[in-house]
């Protein structure tokens, strides 16, 4: 009985409390920096493109949305000739973010991704890629691995077989 | 043509009350769970019933092909008609009621009785095994409260001497009967939920268990007056509270009559609002323990001992 008015009365005393609603479309709710939200393709500080077109992304994808295919330039750097994510389709997981070997693929605090068009949904290559390094700044795939650090030659470590001589035919 | 005009503006306030308050619940439940709720509608979301009116018009009024047609359509004709009618026994003021009947109560307490008809056609005729158990559980809740109800009002008839809601109203000159009458309060307040089953008391509705109860099948406009009816039995029973137990349109004199007797009736619809914000939902049998092993005695102890008193002073 008396819980009865006391839970009677402790609601009536929400009258005094502040709303927590954030009136959306006027007032901006605060995403952190890690928020899932769209995927963007980035830039390394030198200003090129990260992706080296692996495919991990794609097969890390646990709805099939990233489609992308390979090529090389001039200097047999990998780079996707096209790269296609299908937003419709898209849940955010953030996979795709986790199996990128050169934090080319990113996600980052935008949610406004709605379109009267289903077809706009499908983001090609030149919607993807951004001018920036996003999350990560100042890295750089191509100076950080496979740096020869100077502690020892290929085939040298423990349990590392030497390498193969492609020249060679014997067994 | 007096006449006409009072009728009108009855009708008027009543189903006006009973049409904001949909707005009216939505925004202090929202408050009371730290949300704003609808605000978008016009100035301070007040357009909201007005928008959910045109959306009940044009959504399809449906009929089931195995429903009891005739019955069906009648039952929420039934629920609007016989609260509307109570309404024509109040006396929102001093000469401002439809026709003050020598037996106001007995025509209130009637006529809810036959509200239960309603809600047991309506879930019976829809011919769905969800909607039946609610109306089957409607009927059984709105029998138990509905002996109460009755003896818990009984004091007030006693002390005014009268069945006449003006000549109860013109008995509390002297002082509210909420003081001599408080056990009777509780008692008609509890019932009066009941009777309106609104919630924690809507176990014919009972979303959780039995989809919408009784209304599962209707659609449309005739949902909408299953809905509209709810609240205009809240508005009902707040006005009834407000008139038998706080003195209905008697006040200080620098508000007009009507306007003392809205207040009132306006602050017990806000506590049924309260409540639902606050309480859960009891079981059935707990509902049915409490009206026969408490409220009951409680009521028969309340007329006891008020005729004791009355007999005693006299």
């Amino acid at each position: 009985m008396i819980s009865i008015l006391r839970t009677i009365w402790l609601t009536f005393l929400h009258i005094f409390h502040k709303s927590e609603t954030i009136e959306y479309p006027e007032e901006k709710p605060y995403l952190p920096p890690r928020y899932r939200g769209r995927i963007v393709l980035t830039r390394d500080n030198e200003g090129k493109e990260r992706c080296v077109a692996c495919n991990l992304c794609a097969a890390a994808c646990p709805v099939d949305c990233i489609s992308l295919e390979a090529t090389e330039d001039e200097d047999g750097r990998r780079y996707p000739s096209f790269f296609r994510i299908n937003f419709s389709r898209c849940i955010f997981c953030g996979f795709c973010e986790e199996a990128c070997p050169t934090y080319a693929i990113q996600l980052i605090p935008d949610f406004e991704l709605a379109e009267y068009d289903r077809q706009n949904m499908v983001y090609e290559k030149e919607h993807l890629l951004i001018n920036g390094e996003g999350k990560y700044h100042d890295y750089n795939f191509y100076r950080n691995a496979g740096v020869d650090m100077g502690v020892k030659e290929k085939g040298e470590g423990d349990n590392e077989e030497k390498p193969v001589d492609l020249n060679d035919l014997m067994p | 043509m007096h006449y006409l005009l009072i009728i009108a503006g009855v009708i008027l306030i009543s189903l006006s009350i009973a049409a904001g308050l949909i707005w009216v619940e939505r925004r202090l439940l929202s408050v009371w769970q730290d949300r704003l709720g609808p605000n978008r509608v016009g100035p301070f979301g007040l357009l909201q019933v007005l928008a959910d009116t045109i959306k009940l018009f044009f959504k399809e009024d449906w009929v089931p092909k195995f429903a009891d047609k005739a019955v069906f359509i009648m039952a929420p004709g039934i629920l609007m008609a016989t609260i509307l009618l109570t309404f024509a026994v109040i006396p929102f003021g001093p000469r401002f009621n439809v026709y003050d009947s020598n037996i106001g109560i007995l025509f209130f307490l009637g006529n809810s009785s036959l509200g239960v008809y309603s809600i047991v056609l309506g879930g019976w005729a829809s011919n769905n095994k969800y909607s039946l158990i609610g109306a089957m559980r409607a009927s059984a809740q709105m029998l138990t409260y509905e002996v109460f109800m009755g003896l818990s009002l009984m004091g007030v008839v006693m002390m005014a001497d009268s069945f006449s809601f003006h000549a109860i109203v013109e008995a509390q000159r002297g002082g509210w009967f909420i003081i001599p009458q408080f056990f009777g309060f509780v008692v008609f307040f509890i019932a009066g939920i009941a009777e309106t089953h609104r919630l924690p008391f809507d176990i014919p509705e009972a979303e959780g268990e039995l989809v919408a109860g009784y209304h599962s099948e209707y659609s449309g406009m005739k949902f909408g007056m299953f809905f509209v009816g709810e609240y205009l039995g809240i508005t009902l029973i707040s006005a009834i509270i407000a008139t038998l137990f706080f003195g209905g349109w008697l006040g200080p004199s620098f508000l007009p009559p009507v306007f003392w007797f809205l207040i009132k009736t306006l602050f017990f619809i806000f506590i049924f609002i309260l409540l639902r914000a606050s309480l859960p939902r009891p079981r059935y049998d707990q509902l049915m323990k409490l009206g026969w092993k408490f409220l009951l005695p409680v009521a028969l102890f309340n007329l006891l001992a008020t005729g004791a008193v009355l007999i005693f002073i006299k």
